[in-house]
């Protein structure tokens, strides 16, 4: 059950319990985004607000999966008072933790596995795991897609098979 | 004694000898999609390399064989489901498209401003769905048969509701609460009331078979591959006057009498709704699922099954108590072989993937009953799902799973 025990870590079933960040932002000023994934039902909403093309505040709301849920925790962490840019090349290095490529857009950020942990993507690099359990790899990436949407001025991201 | 059942017909599944995650599999996903037995195989293995052409198109010793085997597919159907006519069925990919031929060939033929669709709160969306997109067509409206709290139809309500209705689309067992709804009468309100009534027994048809005339339904589908069959096949039975009078669903080859500069004719029932190249080593092999269920015998597998029932229920009391959320009727006789449930705080997908790792295969999310699930208040369900060849070893592997879940989920 080792695999299991590299998904379900503490930290993430301690974000999941004890979520941070999670509430609303007045919108407007902020921007909000809502995400879904009609899979499985998972739900988040992103509220981000932004100063001076950097994140001064970001909140969610959301129903969902263990995955889903601390997924979307730890994010709101990692990226408050980050700028826009900082933002995305932190979202390409998740995908590429979670060995999602990235497509032609994404920048040349590769995760480095065993590095000091903590170092590239906060509490977030506790996803790991989810790598190996294709199914899940979308809760994990759900309030990620609906930050960017959010940041680029779309209000709906709905997860596909694809 | 019934539970030898699963014992003596667990290696007529080879796939179920398969092991999982390290683990042996329990397959505990029937509802979402049964699993096929050798002789179901090699019928399809058989058609392919002795006897495939195409139907219905004369001319040659394969083309007939292939058109016989079709045919008696069709027949043994006919005989599965107490219908009068070979001709009343119809094949179909499954038995979504089934119940969307009914809905857009009659609904659009029949349907008007102001007429109701009564649909059950229980429906799955191919009962759903099809009803909303030819209510916007036709501007009729769908309205909804609400439910008791321990997960009944609303007789009630059903009476009050069918009463100058033009459709009613209920299922006969519930894919989410195991429900086995009052079919029967829910039809003779219909009859009463002059309203069509289509019966989905996607979940009936494989555990207790279905007697459309006992059911007293206007059609009735179902599909192949929960019932120990292939993918890509369903069927629609329909009574043979309200076929013959209804328009064809899609057209093409096979489905005509005449094509002229001006126009077509449409073939007579059944293959007026056949429309192209047919399903037909899937025919092929539903005809050898039903004649494999038919020998075990429906006695058997539901006695089977609501044993089996009991041992889950009492297993998931004893380990989880009130932990443990089952949706549905605890009455057994009114219940078929689905247990949905929720367990603390842990979500229906992570139990899944959990349970997945001890080689336990269940479904979890909203089953394509939303409507459903909105009622009963939740996002998802976890649901584990028997058949035949389900035993006690697959539920004491479910709540092994289980308890590793609450297990890992404590902190
Ligand atoms: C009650 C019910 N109706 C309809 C369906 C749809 O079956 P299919 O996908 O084979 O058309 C299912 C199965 O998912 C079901 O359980």
């Amino acid at each position: 059950m080792t695999q299991l025990d590299d998904l379900y870590k503490e930290i993430i079933l301690d974000h999941y319990r004890r979520p941070r960040s999670k509430g609303a932002l007045p919108v407007p000023p902020a921007h909000r985004g809502h995400g879904f994934n009609p899979l499985c039902g998972d739900e988040v909403t992103v509220d981000v607000l932004v100063e001076d093309g950097r994140v001064t505040d970001v909140m969610f709301e959301g129903r969902g999966c263990a995955i889903s849920q601390a997924s979307a925790s730890m994010m709101c962490e990692l990226v408050s008072g980050k700028t826009v840019e900082a933002v995305a090349a932190d979202f390409d290095l998740f995908r590429s933790m979670l060995g999602v490529d990235v497509g032609a857009t994404g920048s040349e950020a590769a995760f480095e596995a065993g590095g000091e942990p903590g170092r590239q993507l906060g509490d977030a690099e506790s996803l790991q795991g989810v790598r190996e359990f294709p199914s899940r790899i979308k809760c994990a990436t759900l309030s990620w897609n609906t930050l960017t949407g959010a940041l680029a001025g779309e209000d709906e991201f709905t997860e596909t098979d694809t | 004694m019934n539970d030898d059942l699963g014992a003596r017909v667990r290696g007529d599944f080879p796939i179920l000898a398969r092991r999982v995650n390290g683990h042996d599999l329990h397959y505990l996903d029937s509802g979402a999609s049964s699993q096929r037995p050798a002789p179901v195989i090699d019928a399809m293995d058989d058609y392919y390399r002795r006897h495939h052409a195409n139907i219905h198109r004369g001319a040659h010793t394969l083309g007939d064989e292939a058109t016989q085997m079709y045919e008696d597919a069709r027949a043994r159907v006919a005989s599965f489901l107490h219908a009068r006519d070979p001709a009343e069925v119809v094949f179909t990919k499954n038995v979504t498209e089934a119940l969307n031929l009914v809905a857009k060939a009659w609904g659009g033929a029949n349907l008007g401003p102001g007429d109701r669709i009564v649909c059950s709160t229980m429906e799955h969306h191919a009962n759903i769905v099809p009803w909303f997109q030819v209510a916007a067509q036709t501007g009729a409206h769908v309205e909804w048969i609400p439910l008791t709290d321990d997960g009944l139809l609303d007789m009630d309500a059903a009476a009050r509701l069918i009463d100058g209705a033009a459709v009613v689309a209920c299922t006969a067992t519930s894919n989410v609460l195991g429900t086995i709804t009052p079919i029967a009468e829910v039809c003779r309100l219909a009859a009463e009331a002059g309203a069509l009534s289509v019966v989905d027994a996607a979940q009936l048809v494989p555990h207790m078979g279905a007697d459309v005339e006992a059911i007293g339904c206007d059609v009735l589908g179902f599909t192949g591959h929960k019932v120990c069959g292939p993918t890509g096949i369903g069927v629609l039975w329909g009574r043979r006057e309200l076929l013959d009078a209804m328009p064809p669903f899609l057209g093409g080859g096979e489905m005509i009498a005449d094509v002229t500069f001006d126009g077509f004719t449409p073939a007579p029932v059944p293959l007026k709704f056949e429309a192209g190249t047919m399903p037909i080593a899937e025919a092929v092999g539903l005809h050898a699922a039903i004649d494999y269920v038919d020998a075990i015998g429906f006695d058997a597998i539901r006695a089977h099954e609501v044993e089996l029932l009991r041992y889950a229920f009492d297993r998931l009391d004893a380990s989880f108590g009130d932990k443990i959320t089952v949706h549905g009727p605890r009455d057994l006789g009114v219940r078929s072989g689905i247990v949905s449930f929720t367990l603390g705080d842990v979500h229906p997908h992570d139990l899944a993937t959990i349970l997945d790792q001890h080689g336990v295969a269940i479904r979890a999310g909203h089953h394509c009953a939303k409507p459903l699930m909105s009622h009963l208040g939740v996002m998802a369900t976890a649901r584990a799902s028997f058949y035949l060849y389900s035993n006690r070893a697959d539920v004491d592997a479910l709540v092994d799973g289980l308890e590793h879940a609450l297990a890992l989920f404590e902190i």
